[in-house]
């Protein structure tokens, strides 16, 4: 039987399981053969005289024989209306159990208390408790407290504890062991554990929700709470470096590739004193990098204060570099963020402001066409199409290809500053107009008029390609040796739409006078009598970097092959948000040169994967966004217009 | 007769890690915000800063950093995290059978 499981929220189980948790369980389910579609808002059971589909809200038809429905429980009330009781979503009762009506005593999943209904035991014994102290006249009020579900879900350990949201003053202290489907994750605030889920491995639920539930500090056994209650309270163990102490030399201690703790102590005496010289000299943690902790910990006992810090790592969520993320993302064919998150290990519950921006770019860069786009790790700008200014209105840059335009764009251009009042438009660097101050309700109506008049987005606001400066060349220059302004017409047709590690700058020159200013761009072609020089990681800015001379072609087929393969190797190589000025001077010139020039085969396969990620990225985002999609996002949710209470 | 609550819509509505505004005649929007746990919140939507609007950051645990200068601000409290030091009006949320409601007296005082 072929099983689908629709869920109407964005995780499973997520009133007692946080996203983490609820991604693991669906990824578990798909391993046997499910598949489990969520966010799936259900319509309609379709079919004629029998079910053949559920159709969704969206309009996907899922076929089905048949259909199982669960929606929950709710307390049976009727009874309790007919008598005349108080009732809401049950029959409301006091602290004291006690219904609208005196002499009528409630308790259990039928009720509710203060506004909430209880579907767990544990609370009908704390309220039979409280019915009976006020029976006795010995009144001690019922308090909910927290509660805690354990459950086995298709053979799967699940248990949840308390408040697991986070917010402030809490802190998460999270384990996560990918090979063994392992994760657990406890909330801490103000030295008591306030909430805990855990996944896999639920041994220690219990221990965890008594500490919970007594409200002990935990600040002694911090360190090692998350190892559990053997661990944290192991008299002698309860201290994590001197557990790894004691552990024998023959201990394996990387997994993935079989180094035992003799091997990295060898190592750490033979000169590796940094957490990357042990990575690259035994390769212990140089995988899934889950015995990182360890092997840190042996780095200090061995060389106490005199560990040497590694590459600064990616953000505060975690101890690996953009390098490593990048490298396990590609090795371990990782497809969405909370993959990631779980497979490396991650300390936060849904990352950062830093680490979900360029998870988003370096999954997009590796599946092209088949990564669905987070656009919740997208930076504003990306996410509106349009620059964020400083009054939280928008500037917009139509694309002009190579800086060219004519009577009806610019027409057009005048007319939507006009129409939308926009109180500037002005010249870019990039030879190009920008509008400012449209705000980002008008937004797709400016768009609309633009893609009217044949203008799409001209992605000003990207880690993207920008755009393609030339100057008239031989067209019209008498100096001109070639048809730069035709040259960088084709090039920025060619690279238009492609998302990068940073913004990308392109220009061609017709001559060695280079008015184009090629020599400060990310890649920047010069026209000469008897070819084009293909200049690379230049950068105007802070810093001003000129480019380096990447090498001379002949003809425009190959500077423009050149100019895809380098933009390629830069989108699978560069960090996020590291620009090619820095990029290349941390590989050096060599090494670009060596990827690009030597091996045409080389060449021509990286210029074909960019022309194949450029078959997804082509669609102006402006014409889909005036056709409706993602509309909430310039609409405010609700207006409220208060009477006569404003000043 | 005016009610204590205002109801500004469904909880889907607000996209996961994301958030919505709600405009306010004559005042600063309120940002309404749902982490990736599903809970939600509500603030001015003006970075104590440079007055950036909080409801174009991006959400990450229970804070938003704030689309101009990247300051991190709690969702609870309203105060920034970290090195920084300011605070923006906080609105009551609740959400009752799927609907969203504001406080409406914090409402017309984080908005005036």
């Amino acid at each position: 039987m072929q099983v689908t499981v629709l869920h109407i929220m964005p995780t499973l189980m997520e009133r007692q399981l946080d996203e983490a948790a609820g991604w693991l369980l669906k990824t578990a389910l798909e391993t046997r053969g499910q598949t489990i579609l969520c966010g799936a808002d259900a319509a309609e059971i379709v079919g004629d005289g029998r079910v053949q589909a559920v159709r969704l809200k969206d309009g996907t038809d899922i076929p089905a024989d048949l259909v199982v429905m669960a929606v929950g429980i709710r307390p049976s009330v009727a009874l309790a209306r007919e008598a005349g009781l108080e009732v809401g979503r049950g029959i409301r009762v006091d602290d004291h159990m006690v219904t609208s009506d005196p002499k009528v005593l409630a308790v259990g999943e039928c009720v509710e208390h203060d506004g909430q209904v209880y579907g767990l035991v544990a609370p009908l014994w704390d309220m039979c408790r409280a019915l009976a102290d006020g029976l006795v006249e010995a009144p001690s009020g019922y308090k909910p407290a927290a509660t805690s579900t354990k459950l086995k879900v298709a053979g799967l350990d699940v248990f949840s504890a308390g408040d697991f949201s986070g917010g402030d003053g809490a802190e998460d202290i999270v384990l996560r062991d990918a090979s063994r489907g392992i994760y657990k994750r406890v909330v801490v605030k103000d030295d008591r554990i306030v909430g805990a889920v855990l996944y896999g491995d639920t041994a220690d639920g219990s221990w965890y929700f008594d500490l919970l539930r007594k409200g002990e500090s935990v600040a002694d056994i911090r360190d090692a709470l998350i190892f559990g209650q053997a661990f944290a309270s192991g008299g002698g163990q309860a201290d994590p470096n001197a557990a790894v102490a004691v552990v024998s030399d023959d201990a394996e201690i990387c997994g993935c590739n079989g180094v035992s703790k003799g091997k990295v102590l060898a190592c750490i005496d033979g000169g590796a004193h940094s957490l990357d010289a042990v990575r690259s000299g035994c390769k212990a943690s140089a995988s899934c990098g889950s015995c990182t902790g360890i092997v840190e910990t042996l780095l200090a006992l061995r060389l106490g204060g005199e560990v040497e810090a590694g590459p600064k790592t990616m953000c505060k969520c975690t101890s690996f570099g953009h390098d490593d993320v990048r490298r396990e993302i590609v090795a371990q064919a990782m497809r969405s963020i909370p993959e990631v998150m779980q497979k490396l290990h991650w300390s936060t519950p849904d990352g950062c402001s830093s680490c979900r921006p360029a998870h988003n770019y370096y999954l997009l860069c590796a599946l092209p066409g088949d990564y669905k786009d987070d656009q919740q790790s997208r930076f504003v700008n990306e996410r509106m199409h349009a620059n964020i200014q400083k009054d939280g209105t928008y500037s917009v840059v139509p694309r002009m290809w190579g800086g060219l335009t004519s009577p009806k764009e610019l027409r057009a251009i005048a007319d939507v500053v006009e129409k939308f009042d926009a109180p500037m438009v002005k010249v870019t660097s990039g030879q190009r107009l920008d509008i400012f101050g449209i705000k980002k309700e008008d937004l797709p109506a400016v768009w609309a008029d633009l893609n009217a008049a044949g203008m799409v987005s001209g992605h000003a606001y990207g880690k993207s390609l920008r755009t393609v400066k030339t100057c008239v060349g031989s067209e019209w220059c008498r100096f001109g040796t070639q048809d730069s302004t035709g040259l960088g017409v084709r090039i920025e047709r060619a690279t238009w739409g492609s998302w990068m590690p940073h913004k990308f700058k392109i220009a061609v020159s017709g001559c060695p006078r280079n008015c184009a200013e090629a020599t400060i761009k990310d890649f920047g072609i010069v026209c000469v009598d008897s070819g084009y020089e293909c200049h690379v990681g230049g950068n105007g800015g802070i810093k001003v970097c000129a480019t380096d001379l990447l090498c001379k072609v002949a003809t425009e087929a190959e500077a423009m092959e050149m100019c895809a393969a380098f933009i390629q190797l830069y989108r699978e190589e560069a960090r996020y948000l590291e620009r090619t000025a820095p990029w290349t001077e941390r590989i050096g010139l060599a090494y670009v040169q060596s990827r690009l020039l030597p091996d045409a085969d080389a060449r021509a396969g990286l210029a074909q994967r960019f022309a194949h990620s450029q078959q997804f990225s082509q669609d102006d985002p402006w014409a889909a966004r005036v056709a409706g999609a993602e509309r909430e996002i310039h609409a405010p949710m609700a207006r409220f217009q208060p009477v006569g209470e404003m000043a | 007769m005016i009610g204590e609550w205002l109801d500004i819509g469904w909880v889907e509505e607000i996209p996961l890690r994301g958030s919505r505004t709600v405009q306010v005649d004559g005042g600063d929007d309120i940002a309404v915000f749902r982490t990736g746990e599903g809970k939600v919140f509500a603030l001015r939507d003006r970075c104590p800063h440079k007055h950036g609007k909080l409801s174009h950051g991006i959400v990450h645990g229970g804070a938003v950093a704030c689309p101009l200068h990247n300051w991190r601000l709690s969702l609870t409290t309203g105060e920034a995290l970290g090195e920084d030091r300011g605070c923006t009006p906080t609105v009551p949320v609740k959400v009752n059978g799927g609907r969203v409601l504001i406080c409406r007296a914090s409402t017309l005082q984080a908005a005036a």
